[in-house]
């Protein structure tokens, strides 16, 4: 019985919400890792286009709130996300013709690029701070919970409760397909070979007749898709903030990274190893050895290995860790 | 001269603005954007010497200006002899098992051959050495919080004078270059951005949250500064009589006894600050000026040529001999120690330090704009780009207050449009800084005043 609660409660507390986080951290991986494959640079606007694309549907969400469209148990705001994906899409296309392609076409240096996109993210943080304030905005409605902790006490028995947020559900299962939808794009399609030729070897990819601008607009377009549903699902499980947004650029950084830069399927589970090991350090043990020890040998203090303040201090530590002793990533990317 | 031409009119224009801004907000604000204007050519010169004579970039500046802040701290506060009692012995412990750790580290590095079992002995020296930290400096730590947590609660500084602490950031800031640079500086160009970025984010998580060593996120306020203040200035007789003496003319006009001396005390009360911002300006003049010599003879001494050829291309002048890995590891340092220098000065200049105020895009990305807009590789573009960028960014707001009335004159006052675009006013310096920067980007990629070297 005791080892049943101790397991209910890393469910709880650790597993459940690890694993949304590492999704929503995930696509967002998968978003810079496209960039900097295809386009080369870093991406330094990426938590801010992110804001940007769930701003669009959390205005799109407010405006079908007040036309009383709803979806019932789910949440509107998955009615307002191909909207703001097409407002996405359109807002990373123009900057890219009046911003990026200049760079590009010019073969200037990723550094320079990165630069640039240092400029673009200050543009962008202005125009989502302006449209929609920097305040804190809360756009969820529908059913709360899956899984309430007292419904869960009462059907098992048990004494730990497993609460499972609809949005934690529904985050990790839209992530599957998404992910899923794009490996199956990026493998068996012509048109995402050819971005993989591209991203591989440039030169080679264009002799073989594959159009660099075509290539560099899909690349776009998958990124919009990303930016938006991730911002949004990060959005409907916490709360939509800019400021948030453009901290959360680090620890999306440190997933493509450690995951091997360039590789989607290394950002993907980069996601994941942020979020686990974030959660995992910070985590105070103790209710799981009271569990799981014999009374006498229960634990005075916390056994929590980090104070809950270093969460976003873990992901960067294990980045520079990574960068030290396997500077291409766990899952080889592009040779540093 | 003719070849100063454009560095002494951009110059004279910026001059020009700040009076300007003297002339018709006030005195006190335009010595306030002065004095951080001053502090922000600090910092881009810092910067300028790692990106534009070595190529090197360090996203990192907002962790080496927060600990030039905790030098502030540590060297201007007087200890606590309370704390000290109760945990000072274990945190010095503390101290010596980290510098233990590290040198077994070092010992175990050197000594054994590449192998499994050495990857196990470092990682165990570690796990070993977290625990007994752990373990010495817990009840320590808890105990020094406990100490006054109102007003102290951490093991105060040395209580020397804060001048001090500029040398003293710039040993701690080149300190964890050294660091950082012996860790990160073989990555490849923005993979080093990228890290550098997040080494400095988890300087400032511990300075935030380790409440024993400088409050945390409590703040520490009120530290003595080098100036006089101004309570005490307008007591002092010669300080009236030079107010006296400045505004005759004001004051002749005024006929009443009575009417002249309160006129006086008014104008004593508002000229003390203004003094107190020149005394800073003049400190903090200095050591640009200073710096800026150094740089500039840097600049065109072998050692300046040498890193613009690694810069430029860095086989070449390793085949020439040069060791590229001791040089760029050399200029991290000197750059980030000069940002340590003003990191300390500004928080002599606010007489408080709070933690939580360090944010990237304040601390790290608006220095990079100044060092881009005025450009890269020259000094006096650097200082420039400092003056310009922090002047765009306080007077951005008055700035988009005038283009939004003019724009939407047409529309009444209560039209919800017009009232939501004077609200967000603070958020269009972003909007100001961004589109700044992609213009220079795009139509002057050498910035303001681009790098010029001339060869004697």
């Amino acid at each position: 019985m005791d080892f049943l609660n101790a397991i209910i409660l890393l469910l709880n507390y650790i597993i459940v919400p690890a694993l949304a986080y590492g999704s929503q951290l995930a696509l967002g991986a998968i978003f810079v890792t496209l960039i900097y494959g295809i386009l080369r640079f870093a991406n330094f606007a990426t938590g801010d286009m992110m804001s940007f694309g769930t701003m669009v549907a959390i205005l799109f969400t407010w405006y079908f709130q007040s036309l009383g469209i709803s979806l019932g148990v789910l949440p509107t705001a998955i009615l307002a996300i191909p909207l703001a994906i097409v407002f996405m899409i359109l807002y990373m296309l123009t900057i890219d013709k009046f911003v990026f392609s200049y760079y590009r076409i010019k073969k200037s240096p990723p550094v320079q690029l990165a630069m640039v996109s240092i400029g673009v993210m200050f543009v962008t943080q202005a125009i989502v701070r302006i449209i929609i304030g920097p305040f804190d905005r809360r756009f969820f409605d529908g059913e709360k919970f899956i899984i309430k902790a007292n419904q869960f006490k009462e059907m098992t028995g048990l004494n730990e409760g497993l609460t499972i947020k609809s949005t934690q559900v529904l985050t990790i299962f839209l992530t599957i397909i998404v992910v899923s939808i794009l490996f199956w794009f990026l493998n068996k399609t012509k048109t995402g070979k050819s971005m993989r030729a591209y991203s591989d070897n440039e030169d080679l990819a264009l002799l073989s007749g594959i159009d660099p601008k075509r290539v560099v607009m899909i690349t776009w377009m998958i990124a919009g898709i990303l930016a938006t549903i991730g911002g949004v699902l990060y959005g409907l499980d916490k709360s939509f903030k800019p400021f948030t947004y453009f901290n959360n650029m680090l620890p999306i950084f440190a997933a493509a990274i450690v995951g091997g830069i360039g590789n989607p399927f290394g950002a993907f589970l980069g996601g994941y190893v942020i979020a686990f090991s974030e959660i995992f350090l910070t985590y105070a043990y103790k209710k799981f050895f009271m569990y799981m020890l014999p009374e006498s040998m229960e634990p005075n203090s916390l056994i929590q290995l980090l104070s809950t303040d270093y969460k976003f201090a873990v992901s960067f530590s294990i980045l520079v860790i990574v960068l030290l002793f396997r500077p291409s990533g766990i899952f080889k990317g592009k040779i540093l | 001269m003719k070849q100063y031409a454009n560095v002494i009119t951009a110059y004279a224009i910026m001059i020009g603005l700040i009076i300007l801004v003297g002339i018709f907000q006030s005195w006190n604000i335009a010595f306030s954007i002065f004095n951080l204007c001053l502090i922000s050519a600090v910092m881009t010169m810092g910067a300028n010497i790692q990106w534009g004579y070595a190529g090197l970039i360090n996203f990192g500046i907002m962790g080496y200006t927060a600990l030039g802040g905790l030098a502030a701290v540590l060297v201007s506060v007087p200890p606590v002899r309370e704390a000290w009692q109760v945990g000072g012995l274990s945190m010095l412990f503390c101290l010596f098992i980290i510098v233990l750790i590290v040198f077994s580290i070092r010992y175990v590095l050197k000594n054994f051959q590449k192998s499994k079992r050495k990857n196990i002995y470092i990682a165990s020296i570690i796990v070993i050495g977290l625990i007994i930290l752990r373990i010495v400096s817990g009840p320590a730590i808890h105990s020094i919080e406990a100490v006054e947590p109102a007003k102290t609660g951490f093991l105060g500084g040395l209580g020397l004078p804060i001048i001090f602490s500029w040398i003293v950031g710039a040993f701690f800031a080149g300190g964890l270059a050294y660091i950082i640079g012996k860790v990160a500086l073989g990555l490849r160009a923005d993979y080093l951005a990228i890290a550098t970025l997040l080494i400095s984010e988890i300087v400032i998580a511990i300075i935030k949250h380790e409440d024993w060593l400088a409050r945390g996120v409590k703040n520490v306020i009120g530290l003595k500064r080098p100036v006089p203040y101004e309570v005490n200035l307008q007591s002092e007789q010669w300080f009236i009589d030079l107010v006296a003496k400045w505004n005759r003319g004001v004051l002749d006009l005024i006929s009443t006894a009575e009417g002249k001396q309160a006129a006086l005390s008014q104008l004593v009360i508002e000229s003390s600050s203004v003094f107190v911002k020149i005394c800073y300006s003049g400190l903090f003049l200095t050591v640009v000026v200073i710096l800026l010599i150094i740089t500039q003879k840097a600049l065109y001494s072998p050692w300046g040529r040498m890193m613009r050829a690694i810069r430029d291309n860095e086989e070449a002048a390793n085949a020439m001999g040069k060791n590229v890995v001791k040089q760029h590891l050399l200029i991290f340092i000197l750059g980030s120690a000069i940002v340590g220098i003003a990191g300390a000065m500004m928080v002599t200049h606010d007489g408080l330090f709070t933690p939580g105020s360090y944010r990237p895009m304040r601390y790290t990305f608006l220095i990079w704009v100044m060092v881009i807009v005025g450009g890269s590789g020259n000094n006096f573009g650097a200082i420039l780009g400092g003056f310009a960028v922090w002047f765009l960014w306080i007077e951005a707001a008055p700035i988009a207050l005038f283009l939004i009335n003019l724009f939407t004159s047409g529309l009444a006052d209560t039209n919800a449009f017009k009232l939501h675009l004077i609200d967000s006013v603070p958020y269009f310096r972003f909007l100001m800084m961004g589109i700044g920067l992609l213009l220079i980007m795009r139509y002057r990629p050498k910035g303001i005043l681009p790098e010029k070297i001339n060869i004697k």
